[in-house]
């Protein structure tokens, strides 16, 4: 592997508090130094990245890739290398597979196919649950063992509080978090989409904010009780936004995440029965995207994540009612955080940097999220001006479900680099 | 105008105060096919129509059907049971396949709200919404609109309260449009967890006592609640629904003034409307079924591209089309 040289970029870090003109000298898989005057290495590949933005490479702590199961959405592969292309260094998969990651030897499978991929780390999250059935406890000991590096039953919430309150108390032995989809079965049972005034003009069955916010009162009461740590997973609602914050002013080890499209778009996107803009949690209303988008300026909100959720055309080409929630995010999270978190003042880019880098990190206790000096060589090179077009027909994804179809979009990655090694370039 | 109500009849929230009105005026010189002894006008001669029903109907299908016969089309009747649909084709499979032997409208009740808009995006013959979900049935809100217009001669001014399960009635939301379009006041009227939320946003007033909304409408449309709602934990009893909420000839004789009451059907009696009144001079219910025909003649003709001032000629016999 050649020595790299990265020139003249505007440098983000903020695990040290960097954000300088400089250059960035990457030798044997790991960075050698941050500053200018280092020297060139022989042999030394030489890049002049002068109006681009170098950082440590993004981290995805929600993605779904669908392998074993449902291949035919996505495979480890194909979402290691949209991760990749979409600035990302590192991504967390979602056990709810078919089977689900509920056990050391599919951690393993997920371990090795990531791997195998050569774009994106690929780390897995275990079930919560054997099945993730809410029944039984996983082997937590045996599934972080074989790398898992947190626990969930994403796609089926936890609803027993008693299951959530033991998984909490287990996992601090092992040091990792729960993540939970905070979400109370019997009011969301049945929903499409946000319970609100479009719901009631389209006749569509809502999920009310209640549905979430209850359960994230309840995680966070539990956090409190057991000091176990919970991540709370897509958040979407106002009323979830000020349940976090009062309990992060108490001391409440809660962590959260919110999505790129909760924080861009509104419930009106269901407007037409767009199965794209069918998502759980849902679209919601316009003061919900305004609380996102504070709750990630002040801290609330520690993390974007994707929640790349892929789905087959033919699933999204049916009736509202019949459509599977989720769309796929990696390849436009960076460019949409940019445009409307960046672009509308929300956010500075080295805030953005560490709500998709740093921050992630610290909070699944990952490799990454720093370019200190020695550490393994995970960056992103991107261009936080550059104006483009979301082409669907052209993610690295399998699957080409997004409602942000030929948005004009300000920003995008133009080199991934894993470990050293140049797995992106546009 | 060629397409004076464009391709597709999807709900009355997409159509303008003159649209539905035009259709309104069209429906009157097709009521009088239905009385006579020879009940056809060869206005729809040649044309194929698909009634596509994945859900159980009586009232709307038959009307449908006798709508498309007195107009001399040629019908089939496809429903879920019996169907491709239980070999698990695809709502747009199964009307591409119809659309490939050449048809010219499909008449879809479904199960699903939006699911005729999304057919009509991805076929070229005409879609006529017969109930989707919980969210339109427009030709219902129709003949709804034209009972009321025979009655009083209009529909401006009129003070209107639809009443009972808003949450799940689509015939609720295309009255709400309809009524609202042509310059009624709407009320409804109903228990709070059969209310679907922001239902103000629609520009209606929200009675909570039904003895309220008789003392202040005209009209009162009387929805039917579905046995299964009591089941899923929407109201407690029936029995208590009726004593409640129920349309009572005692609740009307209290009132000050003489009202009309419509209802869908089909009708729970004793359940959301005392017989006493289902079968009295306030009902106007078996006429909406009669102009249920004359609606749906209407509508087949306009969009099959007939012209509005022609209409008074098609019932004559002649050919209304171009």
């Amino acid at each position: 592997m050649k020595p790299l040289l990265l020139r003249g970029g505007r440098v983000i870090d903020p695990s040290r508090n960097l954000d300088e003109v400089t250059d960035v000298l990457i030798v044997d898989g790991r960075i050698a130094g941050v500053g200018r005057n280092q020297g060139t290495p022989d042999g030394a590949e030489v890049r002049d990245v002068r109006g681009l933005v170098v950082a440590p490479g993004l981290i995805d702590i929600h993605t779904h890739l669908r392998e074993p199961g449902q291949e035919d959405r996505e495979t480890i592969a194909s979402g290691a290398m949209a991760a990749a292309a979409g600035g990302f260094t590192s991504v967390c998969a979602m056990p709810n597979t078919d089977p689900p990651i509920d056990n050391q030897s599919a951690v393993g499978f997920v371990v090795k196919q990531g791997a195998a991929a050569g774009a994106a780390r690929v780390y897995p999250i275990g079930a919560v649950t054997l099945g993730q059935k809410g029944e039984q406890l996983a082997e937590f000991g045996e599934l972080v063992a074989a790398g898992a590096v947190a626990v969930s039953d994403d796609g089926h919430p936890v609803a027993s509080g008693h299951m959530m309150r033991t998984a909490l108390e287990y996992a601090r032995s092992f040091g990792i978090p729960v993540a939970d989809h905070c979400e109370e079965p019997t009011l969301a049972r049945g929903g499409v989409m946000h319970e609100g005034a479009v719901a009631t003009r389209l006749g569509l069955k809502g999920i009310p904010a209640a549905a979430e916010e209850i359960m994230v009162a309840r995680n966070i009461l539990l956090a409190g009780h057991t000091l176990g740590h919970v991540h709370l997973c897509h958040m979407s609602t106002r009323g979830s936004v000020d349940l976090i914050r009062r309990a992060k002013d108490q001391g409440v080890p809660v962590t959260a995440e919110a999505c790129p499209h909760h924080f861009t778009l509104t419930h009106e996107a269901c407007e037409g029965y767009d199965t794209n803009a069918k998502m759980n949690p849902p679209l919601r209303e316009p003061e919900d995207v305004e609380a996102i988008q504070a709750g990630l300026k002040d801290g609330t909100i520690d993390v974007i994540a994707t929640d790349h959720a892929p789905h087959h055309y033919d699933a999204k080409e049916r009736e509202f009612d019949d459509a599977p929630f989720g769309i796929v995010g990696l390849e436009t999270a960076l460019g949409l955080a940019l445009t409307i978190l960046v672009g509308k003042g929300h956010l500075s880019l080295p805030e953005l940097v560490a709500r998709m880098s740093t921050i992630p990190a610290k909070v699944f206790h990952l490799t990454g999220g720093s370019l200190a000096r020695g550490v393994p060589a995970d960056v992103v090179v991107f261009a936080p001006a550059e104006r483009w077009t979301v082409d669907a027909a052209r993610f690295r994804s399998k699957s080409r479900n997004t409602p942000f179809a030929g948005w004009e979009l300000t920003g995008r990655a133009v080199r991934t680099i894993v470990d050293g090694r140049t797995v992106f370039e546009a | 105008m060629s397409e004076p109500l464009g391709k597709d009849l999807l709900g009355l929230e997409p159509l303008s105060a003159e649209q539905i009105r035009l259709i309104l005026d069209t429906a009157e010189p097709f009521k009088e096919v239905s009385e006579r002894a020879i009940k056809k006008v060869p206005t729809l001669r040649g044309k194929t129509i698909v009634n596509l029903f994945f859900e159980s109907s009586t009232r709307t299908r038959i009307s449908f059907e006798f709508a498309e016969k007195r107009l001399s089309a040629d019908t089939v009747n496809v429903g879920a049971s019996g169907s491709s649909v239980q070999k698990g084709e695809t709502l747009v499979d199964t009307a591409r396949n119809l659309e490939a032997m050449r048809i010219d409208m499909v008449v879809m009740r479904h199960p699903s709200s939006g699911a005729a808009r999304f057919l009509a995006e991805r076929i070229q013959s005409n879609v006529v919404n017969a109930g989707d979900g919980t969210h339109e049935h427009p030709t219902q809100g129709l003949l709804d609109l034209l009972t009321i217009r025979d009655r009083f001669g209009r529909i401006e001014g009129l003070k209107v309260c639809v009443c009972g399960d808003i949450l799940h009635s689509r015939v609720a939301r295309s009255n709400l449009w309809g009524l609202t379009k042509l310059g009624a006041k709407v009320a409804v009227c109903g228990p709070q967890s059969l209310l679907p939320r922001n239902i103000e946003d629609f520009g209606v007033t929200v009675f909570r006592r039904i003895e309220e909304a008789i003392e202040w409408a005209d009209v009162l449309n009387v929805l039917r609640l579905q046995l299964e709602r009591m089941n899923a934990g929407f109201i407690p009893s029936l029995r208590e629904y009726y004593r409640v909420f129920g349309v009572t000839l005692e609740r009307l004789a209290a009132a000050s003034h003489e009202l009309v009451i419509l209802h869908p059907g089909p009708m729970n009696r004793g359940v959301e409307i005392d017989s006493r009144v289902a079968d009295g001079p306030h009902s106007v219910i078996l006429r909406q079924v009669t102009n249920g025909v004359a609606v749906r003649m209407a509508v087949l003709y306009l969009l099959a591209g007939g012209r509005p001032e022609q209409a008074e000629a098609a019932k004559r016999g002649r050919e209304g089309g171009e």
